[in-house]
């Protein structure tokens, strides 16, 4: 139906004749309830237009007093409410007649599309409270219903439009409400939290949680009646409660309740915590899954009842354990049960107070325990991601639930092993390995799973370990993965990298070992093109940087190593403070504070630029070219600043370029003399805007403010062209669109960056806004006059940085692009080639990465990654394993082809996002939209080509 | 008042020979039929002369069920219906009956061809016995005869194991069989809902035990056996034919394909082959992995598994070998251990029960010397390790169970009498149920409250409904008026006047009369009118009725006023009702009886 812009609905109204006159004669041709159905769904199929919507809605109303069928009657009321969701349609004129047929309506199922029906106008109409009143009351009467459908209805309505503090009458007609009392919303619906009907118990459950979405506090009575819902029969009943318990334990997390069969109170938050933790084992994944869910994100659970969840043997109890004596006597019951570890250790001993051990506890004993061994991989993803949320906020918990999660890099699905990696690594700065946890941890080095392997090294990366042995454990094991899977070698390398600047100290004492040096004689020279080697290298290298001790302990060749290895694999190896040689390699870039002084320096560039404010002035060419390259040496430097440094160079260079393509002897020739300069003008122009869609869309951190800088040098490089085409003089009427095209660039400008116009005073686009009444009116000369004059009178705009800017890099790790062979292949077939890159501040690289080939004939392809072939190793980077296909007709020569990773953008998806997403209708016809304004869409190469030698044959016959 | 007996003939507070008679509802139900392991005699056998001293079973039981394939539920099934003598339906799972025969066929061979028994069961008596099985798919309801009906439940104990609900009218009992709570590599966990039977009869083999969480068992195990693999060492791993040895299988299968081993892998031939053939047929009785993954590969394929021959085990290099039987007493597993004991890389892992006196139960009770036969010894170096694999619930599974079915009474079967003490003690403080545990030959016995379901003419209901409030609140009860009518075993509820008719009975009126002496010294008339105002003022809501003919009526009561003969301010009333006005009526006559005060008119 509607909602879709005025634009076509104008359309519309012009070609045709009104909507409602053409259902009023089908409906008036209707001869039998069949074939008024029949039109009634042809009917819908259709937009109407927000002016008919009224008079359709008459013509349906009529109809309805008049039609017998009930699945007539049923429709139309459906087609009500979907008109009463018409933009721009305010259905307050309905509620009469909607409230009168549910009055007069006998068929249960009629009242309950009614009753819906009149949801979507109480939704529509959220100003009027009159309104809202008389349906609450509606909803009210008809609670007593028979049918279930009805009564649901009901409580979805009281859900949805309810309010906290109208107190209402409720009708006579309901048991138990004879008295008239005044009673409120919360109470009428938890009335039917003990319905007979479960969907009806469910509703109830649900429209109370849609209140609480709509911010009313729920009351803290309706708890108990929440926590015996827990014990339905019903699933989806227990699964509705589990929430309601959950969103009332964070809404009175301190109240105190009482404990049955004991006079003792706790929290509450720990009584809904022990309660859905029980739920954890029940029947029904569905409630196990939700369960396992919902508490993970109770973090304000007291510790004891927190580390409950992880034992299985104290059974419940402990809420009343508070005095040392009785902890003692825990520990006295906690032998009574066998562990199933060892032989004969069941034998039962003597009887104990059986009054102290409660198998099944009312707490919240071994939740995880049994969420972690259920039967479905959903459960035990779940309670994974429950352990690693409570435990980031606890630590103590998370060095409790180490062992557990140990235990789960060993279960039979790959997805769950995974994640169980992942969470270890989020919650591994509150933990320290000790050796045994560290063995089992690289036991899983040996998996044959690549993903497996490579998240395990991301965990290794973050881990802490506590003795030397760890250390040469770790080592061990790494070394022996390198060797089983030679491809690991830069994730191993890496993870060395950083389990050697992590534990200094704990390398020191190993380094002679690790190096096989002897105090006494000299070794043998490793081999430098070892792996193997190098891995250790990397360790003790990255040990060495804050252990100053250490480089005494080297042999000379391992000198020689470190400088080829400080070239070979910068990022491996750190610049070291060296001894001898006189080789100080340290630079100041790794002193303290460098970022600081950096971000200075970044500052004090922007800030001297800013004092240009002609851009005539003398010398400001130079300044501008000295500060390019002072940024862009920052840049090399300064690895966390790249971002930003490259953003502003690059910001530079557009301005720079701007400023000589309008120099003031170009401008003042006649034309036809000016050619050359012209074409390189026009270069410049086209520079600048490919350089702007460069700045929006590979940098990731940037704020609207900065977005709004970018268009507006965009601008100023569409005005520059505009006026290129201008004086070209190819004749008027291109020259007309392109002006009127200008014009609507500004005013879409001016739409989107409403915000920030008031920090660009002064600049080009502000002078062009107060020029704008002449501006649409005057001829294309006189505003390509304009704007030459505008434009060259503009100062520069200064550039504010944000925060943290990111340039998003691609690197591919392979090919390699160094193999001589090449890959052959029968023409006309196709080959695989491995594509292995990584990716850094890529947002939502499944979207806009894409892998272009590029063959010696200039042919290119461009090829769309699967979205399961990127995988996030860690925040802000991704990692692409893919295949793409190449194939060609035959060569006569093996020859190189080019690989790289393009980013694409589209200018619609960041700029008008927000309308884009409103425009979802509930007819599903997107064909009718116009495009929303011509996208532009581009890529932009952000990796370095990688060369492939590919060799295609011919096919033998 | 109904009752339900409970009598174990076998596995009353013990383990094995499983066999339980029910009678339920006027029916008799035989649950398992076992043998037990520990005995060479009678007592072998479930005593079957408990049922009947001479001549078949047939009349007395009217259905046998088997919950799984292991010997000690179904061993005696061909020495009961074949040599004893039954003909009526044995219901099993598809699984079951497919590996029950292979199972009782080894049984057989081994007792007869190896022990040289005689009056024993023959193959021929098998195969008679399996065409009386009747196959059971979860969840499906069979109706044995008109009113006993069963239904299976998964057990996740082995392949094809299965929990029964047994059904006759509303009362029901539900036999657990062998379970696990907890799934494992091959098999799911097992799951009931809540049909809150009168009594749930649950084995309690862990009555004691909690045990450690799965996954710390299989990391030892696959950790132990790793080590010893890298070492060089060999590993024996003993085990049954059937059930955990799939489970180990799978757990070393994907293991190896996860580390990329090398080591082979060997399986003990014969009996396990076939098995495995089963194990990869019925694929829905697994877990969910295993079901999900089957189309691309069937778990049960092994990759690194292959056949084990005896010359294998003097191959040098590490190797991994599961050899029948479990306990080390006989056969290829002991063959196996005495070849590899000497050599302390070596390592045996023990995945379940040991009986005493068996060379399991010694090693792993710390023997280091065994004497063999022909007085010579054995000295154990090789490592010796436990690890219970045996999945059975353990004591908090059971509490788990009870509470996903909520019986009303529990009975404890298949379990050591003192750690049956300890876990019933649990129960019934936990739950506030009673909790039985009859030793065999004991008959438990648990009353029951059966409701009777009548049949309620839907008329009459809506007339009720009608009358009162809209919705039937559940808290509150209602009367009703109607005839109940018990016709051919079936009890309705319809209105008086369908009943008058479907009886062909006519309609009589029932009224009571009742005279009620006034002091009053009005005229009749005037006496008459003072009890209509009078009734007036107290009945409000009643519709009060004063008619020409010198009566009152409310509602259908009439009231009539005479003079005595003698004392003309002494007036009689006559008050008059039908049955159905009972209560206003006696109210009113009543009321009257306090005479009329004084302030009327």
């Amino acid at each position: 139906f509607p909602r879709s812009e005025e634009a076509p609905a104008k359309k519309l109204r012009l070609s045709k004749p009104s909507k409602s006159a053409a259902l009023h004669i089908d409906l008036c041709k209707a001869t039998n309830s069949t074939d008024a159905l029949q039109y009634l769904l042809h009917f819908a199929r259709k937009p109407v237009e927000v002016e008919s919507v009224e008079g359709v809605v008459r013509i349906l109303l009529e109809h309805y007093y008049k039609e017998t069928d009930n699945s007539v009657r049923l429709k139309i009321a459906s087609l009500l409410g979907l008109l009463s969701k018409t933009q721009g349609f305010s259905p307050d004129c309905i509620v009469d007649d909607a409230i009168n047929t549910l009055n007069n309506e006998k068929s249960h199922q009629v009242l309950a599309q009614l009753l819906d029906t009149l949801l979507v106008i109480g939704t529509q109409l959220p100003e009027s409270p009159t309104v809202r009143q008389r349906l609450i009351e509606m909803a009210c009467k008809h609670l007593s219903d028979t049918y279930f459908g009805v009564r649901n209805k009901c409580l979805k309505l009281l859900g949805c439009l309810g309010m906290a503090d109208t107190p209402l009458t409720k009708d006579n007609d309901g048991p138990g409400a004879s008295l008239g009392l005044l009673r409120d919303i919360q109470s009428i619906i938890s009335d039917f939290f003990g319905d007979q009907d479960p969907r009806v118990r469910t509703a109830a459950i649900k429209a109370m949680l849609q209140l609480h979405e709509r911010r009313i506090k729920i009351h803290e009575i309706i708890y108990d009646q929440a926590c015996r819902l827990l014990s339905d029969d019903y699933e989806q009943v227990r699964s509705a409660a589990v929430q309601m318990v959950w969103v009332l334990s964070q809404l009175y997390p301190e109240s105190i309740v009482p404990i049955p069969s004991s006079n003792e109170e706790i929290r509450l938050v720990d009584d809904a915590f022990g309660k859905i933790s029980h739920m954890v084992s029940d029947g029904s994944w569905m409630v196990r899954v939700q369960a396992a869910k919902t508490l993970g994100s109770m973090l304000q659970v007291s510790h004891h009842f927190l580390e409950q969840t992880l034992d299985k043997k104290l059974m419940s109890d402990l809420r009343r354990k508070r005095t040392a004596h009785e902890r003692a006597k825990e520990l006295f019951t906690s032998g009574e049960f066998s562990s199933g570890r060892k032989w004969a250790d069941d034998a039962p001993k003597e009887k104990l107070d059986t009054n102290t051990v409660n198998l099944i506890a009312s707490g919240a004993c071994g939740a995880f325990v049994h969420g972690l061994e259920d039967e479905m991989f959903e459960v035990r993803i779940a309670a994974v991601e429950a352990l690693s949320q409570l435990a980031r906020s606890s630590a103590s918990f998370a060095e409790k639930c180490l062992d557990f999660l140990v235990d789960m890099f060993n279960d039979e699905i790959e997805e769950v092993r995974l994640q169980s990696i992942h969470v270890l690594r989020e919650i591994s700065t509150h933990i320290t390995l000790r050796e045994d946890q560290l063995d089992t941890v690289l036991a899983v080095l040996e998996d044959s799973s690549r993903d497996i392997r490579e998240a395990l090294h991301e965990l290794i990366c973050y881990t802490n370990v506590s003795t030397k042995e760890c250390i040469q454990l770790a080592l061990l094991e790494l070394l022996k993965n390198l060797n089983k899977y030679p491809t690991d070698r830069n994730s191993v390398w890496k993870c060395l990298k950083f389990l050697g600047s992590r534990h200094p100290t704990l390398v020191l004492p190993l380094v002679p070992e690790l190096l096989s040096t002897h105090p006494y004689f000299d070794t043998p020279e490793p081999d430098m093109d070892d792996p193997a080697y190098i891995a250790v290298l990397v360790l003790v290298f990255n040990a060495a940087k804050s252990c100053p001790t250490m480089p005494a302990l080297f042999s000379d060749h391992t000198f020689r190593h470190y400088a080829y290895l400080r070239d070979s694999l910068s990022h491996l190896v750190p610049p070291l403070r060296l001894p001898g040689n006189g080789l100080d390699l340290v630079d100041s870039r790794c002193g303290s504070g460098s970022v600081e002084s950096a971000q200075l320096f970044l500052q004090q560039s922007l800030n001297r630029v800013s004092t240009i404010q002609n851009l005539e002035a003398p010398g400001a060419q130079d300044l501008l070219n000295f500060t390019i390259r002072d940024l862009q040496r920052l840049g090399e430097l300064q690895t966390e600043l790249a971002g930003a440094a490259d953003f502003c160079a690059t910001y530079l260079r557009c301005q720079l370029l701007l400023m000589k393509a309008l120099q003031e002897k170009l401008w003042n020739m006649a034309v036809p003399l000016c050619l050359k300069q012209n074409v390189t003008a026009t270069a410049a122009a086209q520079q600048i805007l490919e350089e702007t869609y460069k700045l929006e869309f590979l940098y990731s951190g940037l704020e609207s403010r900065q977005v709004a800088t970018i268009h507006h040098v965009r601008l100023q490089a569409k005005a520059l062209q505009l006026i290129l085409t201008a004086r070209t003089r190819q004749g008027l009427d291109p020259l007309i669109s392109s002006c009127e095209k200008f014009l609507q660039d500004i005013e879409s400008f001016q739409r989107l960056f409403v915000a920030e116009l008031p920090h660009l005073q002064d600049s080009f686009v502000d002078k062009l806004l107060e020029l704008m009444p002449r501006l649409s009116s005057c001829k294309p000369v006189e505003m390509v006059k304009i704007l030459l004059a505008t434009l060259r009178l503009s100062g520069l705009l200064q550039l504010r940085l944000p925060e943290q800017i990111h340039r998003a890099t691609a690197t591919i790790i392979e090919p390699t692009g160094e193999s001589d062979n090449p890959l052959r292949f029968t023409t006309g077939l196709v080959v695989a080639l491995d594509i292995d890159a990584t990716l850094e501040h890529v947002q939502d690289p499944q979207n806009t990465v894409k892998v272009q080939v590029l063959y010696p004939d200039g042919q290119s392809h461009v090829i769309h990654p699967k979205p399961s072939d990127f995988r996030k190793p860690g925040p802000d980077r991704h990692r692409l394993i893919t295949q793409v296909y190449l194939s060609h007709t035959a060569w006569t020569e093996p020859s190189q082809i080019e690989v790289r990773l393009l980013l694409a953008y589209s200018s619609s998806s960041t700029s008008l996002s927000s309308s884009s997403a409103s425009k979802l209708g509930w007819s599903d016809s997107i064909d009718s939209l116009p495009p929303p304004e011509a996208a532009v869409e581009g890529t932009i190469p952000f990796s370095k080509p990688v060369k492939v030698y590919i060799m295609p044959k011919p096919a033998r016959r | 008042m109904p009752e339900i007996k409970v009598t174990p003939l076998g596995a009353g507070q013990d383990v094995g020979r499983s066999c339980i008679l029910v009678s339920i509802g006027g029916k008799n139900i035989m649950l398992d039929c076992g043998m037990h392991m520990g005995y060479n005699d009678d007592r072998r056998f479930p005593d079957f002369s408990y049922i009947t001293q001479n001549g078949r079973l047939t009349e007395f039981l009217d259905c046998v069920i088997i919950s799984h394939f292991h010997l000690d539920h179904c061993g005696a099934l061909p020495f009961m219906s074949e040599m004893v003598g039954y003909d009526g339906p044995i219901y099993m799972t598809h699984p079951t009956k497919a590996i029950c025969p292979i199972l009782l066929e080894d049984f057989r061979k081994i007792t007869v061809d190896k022990k040289g028994e005689t009056n024993f069961f023959t193959s021929q008596m098998i195969k008679d016995c399996m065409k009386k099985v009747v196959p059971l798919n979860l969840h499906q309801t069979v109706q044995v005869d008109d009113e006993l009906e069963i239904k299976a439940y998964y057990a996740g104990h082995v392949l094809g194991a299965a929990m029964v609900q047994i059904k006759v009218g509303s009362e029901s009992v539900v036999y657990t069989g062998d379970y696990n709570m907890t799934p494992d590599r091959h098999l799911g966990a097992a799951w009931i809902d809540k049909c809150r039977p009168d009594i749930l009869i649950s084995e309690s083999t862990y009555a004691t035990t909690i045990r450690d969480s799965k996954r710390c068992r299989e990391r030892d195990f696959l950790k132990k056996v790793h080590e010893s693999i890298e070492r060089g060492g060999k590993v024996l791993i003993p085990v049954f034919a059937l059930g955990r040895a799939q489970e180990l299988c799978i757990l070393l299968e994907t293991f190896w394909e996860r580390m990329n081993l090398k080591a082979p892998i060997y399986f003990s031939t014969g009996l396990t082959e076939k098995a495995n053939h089963y194990y990869k047929l019925f694929i829905t009785w697994t877990n969910q992995k295993i079901r999900k993954t089957f189309v691309q590969r069937n778990m049960f394929e092994f990759k690194h598994i292959k056949a084990f021959d005896r010359s294998y085990a003097d191959n040098p290099g590490p190797m991994v070998v599961f050899a029948t039987p479990g306990m080390l007493h006989a056969g290829q597993s002991l063959q196996i251990f005495k070849k590899w004991a000497g050599n302390e890389k070596n390592m045996v892992i023990m995945p379940g029960y040991c009986v005493q006196g068996t060379i399991g139960h010694k090693i792993l009770n710390g023997q280091r010397k065994l004497e063999m036969e022909g007085r010579s010894t054995l000295d154990v170096k090789l490592q010796v390790e436990y690890m219970s694999f045996s999945a059975h619930a353990d004591a908090k599974g059971i509490m788990q169970l009870i509470r996903m079915a909520e019986p009303r009474n529990m009975l404890l079967v298949h379990g050591e009498a003192v750690k049956m003490e300890f876990l019933k003690g649990k129960i019934e403080q936990e739950f506030s149920i009673d909790c039985h545990m009859p030793a065999n030959g004991e008959t438990a016995t648990v009353t029951t409250n059966p409701s009777v379901p009548v049949d309620i003419s839907l008329n009459l209901l809506k007339r009720e409904m009608a009358l009162g409030g809209p919705l039937p609140d559940p808290k509150k009860p209602r009367t009703m008026h109607g005839t109940l009518i018990m016709k051919e075993n079936s009890l309705k509820l319809v209105s008086s006047e369908q009943a008058l008719k479907e009886l062909g009975l006519n309609e009589h009126q029932l009224r009571f009369t009742c005279r009620v002496q006034l002091q009053d010294p009005h005229s009749d008339p005037d006496t008459l009118n003072r009890i209509y105002t009078h009734l007036k003022s107290v009945l409000k809501g009643y519709t009060i009725q004063h008619l020409p003919d010198g009566t009152v009526m409310v509602e259908s009561i009439v009231i009539k006023v005479s003079s005595s003969a003698e004392d003309t301010s002494t007036k009689v009333l006559l008050l008059s009702w039908s049955y159905q006005d009972e209560d206003l009526g006696s109210f009113l006559s009543t009321l009257l009886k306090k005479g009329l005060p004084s302030g009327l008119c």
